[in-house]
């Protein structure tokens, strides 16, 4: 176990390495020049961009600019060149801002998708499971931004509130609950969009690992000694079913930092994926660097919680 | 991969009786397919998708095209689907074909119905391209780990390749002398290194190359570390980083949407290479002495591309959905070529005063990824050994 876990953890810092250099050389080959966003500025004179370009070290080769900024980034002072705030502490305040979406977007998949899943097991090929199944489908195969427009336009419309940003401008004197509620309704569609296709996918993970389980000969037994139907479908098929979904809390950290760039950009949702599309464009690279350095951490971190916890879970894994 | 019982030898009376009616592979995955009623449907979208595109391509090109997706008209702008055109305003060129706007027009007054045939082909040929360069990197690498995995790489091996990688940088950056030098001498070095040898009893090593021989990773490890670095980009993010950094050009866009979605490829073919090669038929094609280009494509890669092909189905279903998002964000197809993503995400803007604008583009993605995976998905069922059994 301990050499398991240090040997994975050995692996992952290598991968972490090559995966900050190749993320640094995409960044840093790609045609165009930082210094030159802005080109048809008046106030940016040559000399402009000259100091700009020494102080944040663009005119070193490539590999000092690369010590260079990892070298800020561990010690946490790396700023963002748009507007020379700590890059850790923007992403940390927009972090807070996605955390409520990722929080009720993920239980409502979880919550969701598993009684689907495990009703159209049990149920399969009834009317229920082949509902369920073309509408996972439905589900996965929509643009989420026509999702996004068709669930504005209908709720709206529907139960006339507002959607849009994070909470009504200006409501400030209203009572707590008007307010509570108002929060309640801005966060509903952009959770329900970002969860729509997990519970697809989900569900039908779900569902094929319990019909695996279900046609298991020790299923089998259980039902032919006369055990009432719930008793096997629940305290049988299902709580060996449910051992690959153990390793998928670890999955869905890299979903921390991932916040849809789409979704954000609809609902003007002050989230890590806007600023990191914002970022894009004002090619601010110490931003999207430091951002893809993260989601890569928490993508190592999660195969890593998720590979311990298959081994605490799972006795017939040994290494 | 359809595992038919073998011809009847005249010796073997007995097992003649216990012949069943030989089907052919098409037959027999014809039947299995038909009873998945969900992919049959998709397969006739599928195809009918295919012959709207390619009717679009020939129907919108050339300089005098029969439905002209650029033709601006703009006293005819918004008119919805089935409106008659204003004959008396227009010249005798900007009538429609069909003598009616069939899907409607746009804020330009353009005709959202030759803009579709157009779009159809556009987002057609991104799916299809950027798949094919996922493909075709996911059979390599995979089929490399997959067959040669068990090789080792050798010092030397990875010093002509940091040579050659440092010769390409020094090209990059302008020194062109020493760039070629060093990039020839990396190339002429693992050429040297990987041609196999005439083994001529033993050979003095001098301590030098004892060192660069030394054993230092598998095949396998190297491309498979690989893959997990690429699997750490967090896709969409890193498609629009790169999308936004180049220049706009629909070319971009399938070789960033390719380059970033092989993965999945070349772990399925590693894992059936993995399994082939220890099947007797790899066996007995290599005491036959055929060459490892000919066991790999001839023989062992029909029986791994199942997999693949249903990924690749499906990978083309979300190249689609990666270039509508794209679009959406400013970032997709540039202009002149008009894309499904492209008419949806100009048309939000007038989504309450010209709905079709945004529900035609947006369903006709929807019918056609649907179609995409429902059909990649009947595929996976059918040439699944595994689950064919129990249908059968």
């Amino acid at each position: 176990m301990i050499a398991f876990i240090a040997r994975s953890s050995v692996q992952k810092i290598v991968t972490l390495f090559f995966v900050s250099i190749v993320s640094f050389l995409i960044i840093h080959l790609a045609p165009g020049q930082p210094s030159q966003v802005d080109p048809l500025n008046p106030k940016f004179t040559p000399e402009m961009v000259a100091r700009y370009r020494q102080a944040f070290h663009l005119d070193q080769p490539l590999y000092t600019q690369y010590l260079y900024f990892y070298r800020d980034l561990f010690t946490g002072k790396t700023v963002s060149w748009k507007d020379n705030r700590s890059v850790l502490a923007k992403i940390w305040e927009r972090f807070l801002k996605s955390l409520p979406l990722f929080i009720v977007g993920t239980i409502l998949t979880w919550t969701i998708s598993f009684p689907i899943g495990i009703r159209s097991a049990i149920a399969r090929g009834s009317a229920f499971d082949q509902t369920t199944t073309f509408c996972a489908y439905l589900l996965i195969s929509i643009p989420g931004f026509f999702f996004a427009y068709i669930l504005i336009i209908f709720v709206v419309q529907t139960f006339q509130v507002p959607v849009i940003g994070m909470q009504t401008f200006g409501l400030n004197q209203s009572s707590v609950t008007a307010a509570v509620m108002d929060r309640i309704w801005h966060l509903l569609l952009p959770s329900v969009l970002g969860a729509t296709g997990g519970i697809a996918v989900l569900s039908r993970y779900v569902r094929s690992q319990m019909l695996e389980v279900e046609s298991q000969d020790y299923v089998r037994t259980a039902r032919a000694k006369g055990l009432p139907a719930e008793q096997v479908h629940y305290r049988h098929a299902l709580r060996n079913a449910l051992l690959p979904f153990v390793t998928m809390f670890g999955l869905i950290l890299p979903g921390l930092i991932g916040g849809s760039v789409i979704i954000e950009s609809i609902f003007s949702w002050p989230g890590i994926g806007r600023m990191a599309y914002e970022a894009i464009l004002a090619r601010d690279y110490p931003v999207i660097l430091t951002v893809n350095f993260v989601s890569a951490v928490l993508v190592l971190g999660g195969t890593f919680v998720s590979d311990v916890l298959y081994l605490l879970v799972d006795p017939r894994i040994r290494l | 991969m359809s595992a038919t019982s073998p011809p009847p030898s005249p010796a073997d009376g007995r097992r003649m009786e216990l012949q069943v009616p030989r089907r052919s592979r098409w037959e027999e995955f014809w039947r299995l397919f038909r009873r998945n009623r969900l992919a049959v449907g998709g397969m006739i979208i599928f195809i009918l998708f295919f012959g709207v595109a390619t009717a679009g391509l020939f129907l919108t090109a050339g300089t005098q095209p029969i439905f002209d997706p650029a033709l601006v008209r703009l006293q005819e702008k918004l008119r919805p689907p089935l409106a008659r055109p204003h004959v008396d305003s227009l010249g005798a060129q900007e009538v429609p074909p069909l003598g009616v706007y069939l899907l409607g027009t746009d804020e330009l007054g353009r005709d959202v119905f030759a803009r579709m045939l157009q779009g159809a082909w556009v987002s057609l040929t991104v799916g299809f391209v950027a798949v094919g360069i996922a493909v075709f990197i996911g059979i390599f690498m995979g089929g490399m780990a997959g067959y040669f995995g068990q090789e080792f790489i050798r010092i030397g091996h990875l010093l002509w390749a940091v040579a050659v990688i440092a010769g390409a940088a020094l090209l990059f950056s302008g020194i062109v002398a020493v760039g070629l030098l060093v990039g020839a001498g990396g190339v002429a070095g693992l050429v040297h290194n990987l041609t196999p040898k005439r083994i001529s009893g033993r050979t003095q090593r001098s301590w030098g190359g004892a060192v660069l021989a030394q054993n230092a990773m598998r095949v396998d490890t190297l491309i498979m570390r690989f893959v997990d670095i690429m699997l750490c980009f967090p896709s969409f993010f890193l498609i629009l980083t790169v999308v936004a950094l180049l220049p706009p050009s629909i070319y971009n866009i399938m070789i960033v949407i390719g380059l970033t979605s092989w993965m999945g490829a070349a772990r399925f073919v590693r894992a059936e290479f993995l399994a082939l090669r220890e099947q007797d038929f790899v066996a007995a094609a290599r005491a036959l002495g055929l060459g490892n280009f000919r066991i790999i494509f001839r023989h062992m890669m029909p029986n791994a591309i199942a997999p693949v092909l249903v990924s690749a189905t499906i990978g083309i279903a979300t190249a689609i959905l990666t270039e509508a998002g794209l679009s959406f964000l400013g970032f997709g197809v540039p202009p002149p070529h008009a894309t499904w993503g492209n008419i949806l995400s100009d048309g939000r803007q007038f989504i309450f005063d010209a709905p079709w604008l945004t529900f035609i583009p947006g369903l006709a993605i929807l019918i056609v990824v649907l179609a995409f995976n429902l059909f990649g998905d009947g595929l996976r069922d059918v040439l699944n050994p595994k689950l064919r059994e129990r249908h059968a």
